[in-house]
């Protein structure tokens, strides 16, 4: 037994065993260090593990030696790794560039709880993604969102606590749903190991329950992932939390409750229950679809940065949804594609977002007058960002776009429609990024307006454009994220 | 013409055409500081690439085809560069007309004062270097991706001057480029690829046997109306309102640059994608040809009622970028040389247009052609020149829009193709209709509206410009063979 | 299957829809909270119940039982207990932020709360 073995345990163990150091730091800057150390243990962990399982292995590790479906076993494939990598890597990207940004919203005394807090969301979220049993998803389901609710309520406004209050409520029905379809579950087939949940269901006859089941699983998740019309929690909750948070839970926190609606969908449902693709397209795809509408069309009018963004997530998850509803090895890909590169665009986005706030004082959208000239390297960073979300070829967005036009072209007369929809909602997000444009470049800062000199501090600004590049570098050269999107899309479909 | 890197192999020569540009741009922002040498780096950039390209023009004479191939983008698609005919001829224009461009640019922004001048000589590379990869790519992603670029670097030059009607102005300039091309050329391009297996653009087209009527009329729309560049009514709006731009930015780039890597990208769609065999096989082809047609037509009609110089010479252009659709459309060899040579007379025609109307505006502040009778005493050469860009659109000897004009009407004909001869006529005498009046008022007539002070000709450096550009639709009408036996290499498959 | 014997599941529907309409029903904050908490206790109620085996013990060997002897199902048992210390963990921290909304807008009433902030 090597300490390789031990890797997949480790990458949630390291991050659990340091949170109450970090709650022990009392020095000034100490909690936040500890913290940062922890995270990136882990994503070199989790860059580790995607190593070897990028060729299609996957990695099973018995929790205590005790074997399934007794124990409680982690199953590690292409994308419980590409899931991990990016939950740690926006982790630990949102905390080197935080470190200002956090030391001025987030008070002395908070910092310990609220750097533990963070390690133990980070914990969670990998946690949901590698473990292979339902209720330990769970399990750590709601050891991240309870610390994502510590998380959000450290904004510096008072309506972060409102914000978090709500959260709160939605987060919790959301996952007592999903708690519910599980025990329907083990009720049926008396396990709780995905893999044997697999097996036995396909074998029994109490089809009923199953889809009820199924129903309450889906309907939970789709609120963690703030799917059309369960979304409402998102746009508040991103925009009064620190801005460091948002990054991290932007590119995170929603991606993983899709994952597992993925999971449980396709390695459990998919194979028993008959014409289940088309429950799942009939479930998914008008959401879908209403999702990038909505979205982006309250993007459009809203007079805040954050919560433009916030709803332009919305809109995108959207895509993310359709992607899933294709119940193809094309569509897949570009749902699991997508959900890595928009949170690389998404996390570069709102970390500028930062910067600017830095400096400005403000996210409101007629404060930020002139920014184009006042802090060039930080808009430039939000422009590249943006056009990623048009899906303008060179940026992250272009590659999932393509995946999913290629999916809905193999579904015939139905993929006109979608793809006509897939493509009108790519122009309504150039308005609203031409919007922040035009303002930030052609309109001349107002009169009583804190006057801006500086670019953002070098901490701040570096990993901003590192994130941003690395968006780039992923659409030129896209042999990691598509290589493990389309290893794992014919993983779930059976394809081999 | 014997140009110097010979020693290079080819595709390397196609990887200094691409980053030349590209290392310009980043030294002018350095240089920003010091205008002089700023602009010096402008120039010798623009020498450097317009020598790059033209030693490219041997292999090709020689029926070579260089290619480059950069790096596997999607599984089975790669960013690759591979010249033909078709795209030297457009890579040799742009980068010719780049090194006259830039030595009226610096005429125009220092006559004018023009700010955010930094911010102008920046965006320029870029846009060249996007015109380039256009010129060289080797499939259809490739061109895609620097159609892209192209209409992204060119953004903050239509918008240069900040104000508020210039930005509306520019709005719908990004608005239907990216409208069309997200919405019309993206999914025309995934649907080819799930078609055919493959974007390369290859002699004889990609798509035969793949797909049969009504769907080839569809596809064939997509491109044509998505590829908005190419400005075929009713996409046509971003061109005139592209005017607001700096005049430099519309000699060059709506002259040449950004015009003609629409028209180059239909041309290039029809013959590498479709196949000339296969598309003229099929019925819909008509449907093309009836669209320019009516481009044609109504621009010039619409080119009649405008005063206001800039979008006359705007409409005139929508008219002529149809004229190559509409050669290319016409699927007959005659016709398809007609429209490559068409790309350079209009090219050099074209810009010597807009470097006259630059020129009047600089000297006189006028923009109005009610305004500028009898200006053609206080500025011979400029108008002498506007004379020639005129003269070459309407299509009379000795100037390069005659020869093109004399395939692109040897082709209708060799396709009894009525409509398209009509339509050539009926242009032909619209277009003197809308120029003649305007070139004789100015130089017969008493000058009635008196300019704010006293002027003569414009800058010298925009002068000489303009006169190397009429000089060239001269040359262009002389030595025009050359070209002509180049292109002709497309047609064989 | 008679409808009496499966009250537990109709227990388990009433109260989980009386904790939702509390949720969603009710302005103040607190008793959204309470609200919660019923809700959170429907599932609890229906995962024990679902492990109750007719005639069963307690699930734990003692040294000496017969070797026939019924026990209740204790993986439910075992999985309600971690999502009761879920259910309280929540509990607590919506009322610690409930505390925190009293200081900073002086009420916890949610109407007037979003009142307070459309003045912003």
């Amino acid at each position: 037994m090597t300490l390789y073995d031990q890797l997949p345990a480790l990458v949630i163990a390291v991050l659990l065993f340091t949170a109450p150091i970090t709650y022990m730091m009392r020095l000034h800057g100490f909690p936040w260090a500890v913290a940062t150390l922890s995270v990136v243990t882990a994503f070199i962990i989790s860059c580790s593990l995607a190593a070897t399982v990028f060729n299609g292995e996957t990695i099973i590790y018995e929790m205590g030696g005790w074997s399934a479906p007794y124990g409680i076993a982690l199953h590690i494939d292409a994308l419980s790794a590409l899931m991990a990598m990016l939950i740690t890597g926006a982790s630990s990207a949102a905390l080197i560039f935080g470190a200002r940004s956090l030391a001025d919203e987030v008070g002395e005394e908070t910092a310990p709880a609220f750097f533990s807090a963070w390690q133990l969301c980070t914990a969670g979220l990998v946690g949901m993604v590698i473990t292979g049993d339902a209720f330990n998803i769970f399990v750590f389901m709601e050891i991240s969102s309870l610390s994502t609710y510590v998380l959000v309520s450290a904004g510096p406004d008072r309506r972060a606590l409102i914000a978090t209050y709500r959260y709160i409520v939605m987060g919790t029905i959301g996952a007592t749903f999903y708690l519910i379809g599980v025990g329907f579950l083990y009720m049926v087939t008396g396990t709780l190991n995905t893999a044997d949940l697999a097996a036995r269901v396909g074998a029994t006859e109490n089809i009923r329950l199953v889809l009820v089941a199924a129903g309450f699983i889906s309907v939970g998740l789709a609120v963690k992932a703030a799917v059309f019309p369960m979304h409402q929690w998102m746009p508040r909750a991103y925009t009064y939390a620190p801005n460091a948070v948002t990054v991290f839970i932007a590119a995170a926190s929603t991606k993983v409750a899709l994952y597992v609606l993925i999971r449980v969908d396709y390695a459990i449902f998919q194979n028993s229950i008959a014409n289940h693709d088309i429950q799942l397209t009939l479930f998914l795809v008008p959401l879908g679809v209403l999702a990038l509408f909505a979205g982006s069309l309250l993007a459009i009018y809203e007079k805040n940065l954050k919560t433009l963004l916030a709803y332009s997530s919305v809109s995108q998850i959207g895509y993310i949804a359709l992607g899933i509803a294709m119940t193809s090895v094309a569509g897949l890909t570009g749902a699991i594609v997508h959900m890595f590169n928009h949170g690389l665009i998404k996390g570069g986005m709102f970390m500028a977002v930062a910067c600017l706030a830095i400096r400005y004082r403000s996210v409101n959208i007629a404060n930020l007058a002139g920014a184009g000239r006042a802090m060039p390297w930080t808009m430039a960073a939000f422009v590249i960002g943006g056009l990623g979300l048009i899906g303008v070829p060179l940026t992250p967005g272009f590659i999932s776009k393509w995946y999913l036009v290629l999916a809905a072209l193999e579904k015939g007369g139905a993929g006109a429609f979608l793809i006509a929809i897939i493509l009108v909602s790519s122009l309504l997000a150039v308005i609203y990024v031409w919007k922040v444009i035009e303002v930030a470049y052609f309109k001349a800062p107002r009169a009583n307006a804190v006057p801006v000199t500086q670019e953002a501090p070098l901490s701040m600004l570096i990993p901003t454009w590192i994130v941003v590049l690395l968006g780039i570098w992923f659409s030129i050269d896209t042999r990691m994220p598509v290589g493990m999107a389309s290893r794992a899309a014919e993983i779930l479909l059976g394809v081999k | 013409m014997m140009p110097l890197p010979l020693s290079l192999p080819p595709s390397d020569l196609i990887l200094m055409a691409l980053v030349i540009p590209f290392v310009g741009a980043v030294l002018i922002a350095l240089a920003g500081r010091w205008p002089n040498i700023r602009e010096m780096v402008t120039l010798v950039t623009a020498v450097s690439l317009a020598v790059v390209v033209w030693s490219l023009i041997p292999v090709l004479q020689e029926g070579g085809r260089p290619e480059l191939k950069l790096i596997e983008m999607l599984p089975g698609l790669s960013i690759a560069f591979k010249v033909e005919p078709l795209g030297m001829l457009f890579a040799a224009l742009a980068s010719l007309l780049w090194i006259v461009n830039s030595v009226y640019s610096i005429g125009y922004m220092r006559g004018n004062n023009e700010q955010n001048q930094t911010r102008f000589y920046v965006c320029f590379p870029i846009a060249l270097m996007a015109a380039m990869g256009v010129a060289f790519s080797g499939n259809l992603l490739t061109l895609f991706i620097l159609y892209e670029v192209l209409t992204i670097s060119t953004y903050p030059l239509v918008a240069h001057k900040g104000d508020a009607a210039t930005v509306r102005s520019a709005r719908v300039y990004m608005g239907i480029l990216l409208g069309t091309s997200i919405g019309l050329f993206l999914p025309a391009m995934i649907w080819t690829y799930s078609l055919a297996g493959t974007l390369d653009f290859t002699p004889g087209g990609i798509l035969e046997g793949k797909i049969a009527e009504p769907l080839v009329g569809v596809l064939m729309l997509m491109y044509a109306f998505g590829i908005g560049k190419a400005a075929l009514m009713p996409v046509h709006r971003w061109l005139p309102a592209a005017m607001v731009a700096p005049t430099p930015v519309s000699a060059l780039l709506h002259a040449v640059a950004v015009v003609k890597a629409g028209v180059f990208t239909i041309t290039k769609v029809f013959v590498y994608i479709f196949g000339i065999d296969f598309l003229f096989n099929q019925p819909s082809h008509k449907l093309i040809i009836w669209i320019a047609c009516f481009t044609i037509v109504v621009s010039s009609f619409i080119a009649l009622r405008q005063t206001n110089l800039k979008r006359l010479l705007a409409y005139s252009t929508i008219g002529q970028l149809s004229y190559i659709v509409l050669a290319a459309a016409v699927l007959k060899p005659l016709s398809e040389v007609g429209a490559s040579m068409h790309m350079m007379a209009h090219g050099f025609g074209k810009i010597t247009l807009f470097f006259a109307a630059g020129a009047i505006y600089v000297a006189s502040k006028k923009t109005d052609i009610t305004e500028m009778r009898g200006i053609g005493r206080r500025m011979p050469w400029t108008m002498a020149a506007f004379s020639v860009g005129a003269l070459s659109m309407i299509g009379i000897p000795p100037t390069g829009g005659f020869i093109s004009k004399w395939y692109i009407l040897g082709g209708a004909i060799q396709d009894d193709n009525y409509i398209a001869l009509a339509t050539l006529v009926a242009s032909t005498l619209l277009n003197a209709a809308y120029f003649l009046p305007f070139i004789f008022a100015a130089f017969l007539y008493e000058e009635d509206v008196k300019p704010k002070k006293d002027h003569g000709e414009a800058p010298w450096p925009m002068v000489l410009a303009l006169t190397t550009t009429a000089l060239l639709t001269f040359a262009f009408f002389l030595f025009h063979q050359p070209i002509a036996d180049l292109e002709a290499q497309i047609l064989v498959k | 299957m008679e409808i009496l014997g499966l009250y537990n599941y109709v227990v388990f529907a009433v109260l989980l829809m009386v904790g939702l309409y509390c949720i969603l029903a009710r302005t103040n904050i607190v008793k959204s909270i309470i609200g919660l908490s019923i809700f959170q206790s429907a599932v609890f109620l229906l995962y024990i119940s679902m492990d109750k085996v007719d005639g069963g013990t307690a699930p734990i060997i003692q040294p000496g039982a017969p070797a026939d002897t019924i026990y209740a199902n204790p993986l439910p048992q075992v999985l309600i207990l971690t999502a009761i210390v879920v259910g309280i963990s929540t509990t607590a921290l919506a009322l610690a932020v409930a505390v925190r909304i009293k200081e900073a807008y002086g009420t916890i009433e949610e109407d007037k709360i979003q009142e307070m902030d459309r003045e912003l």
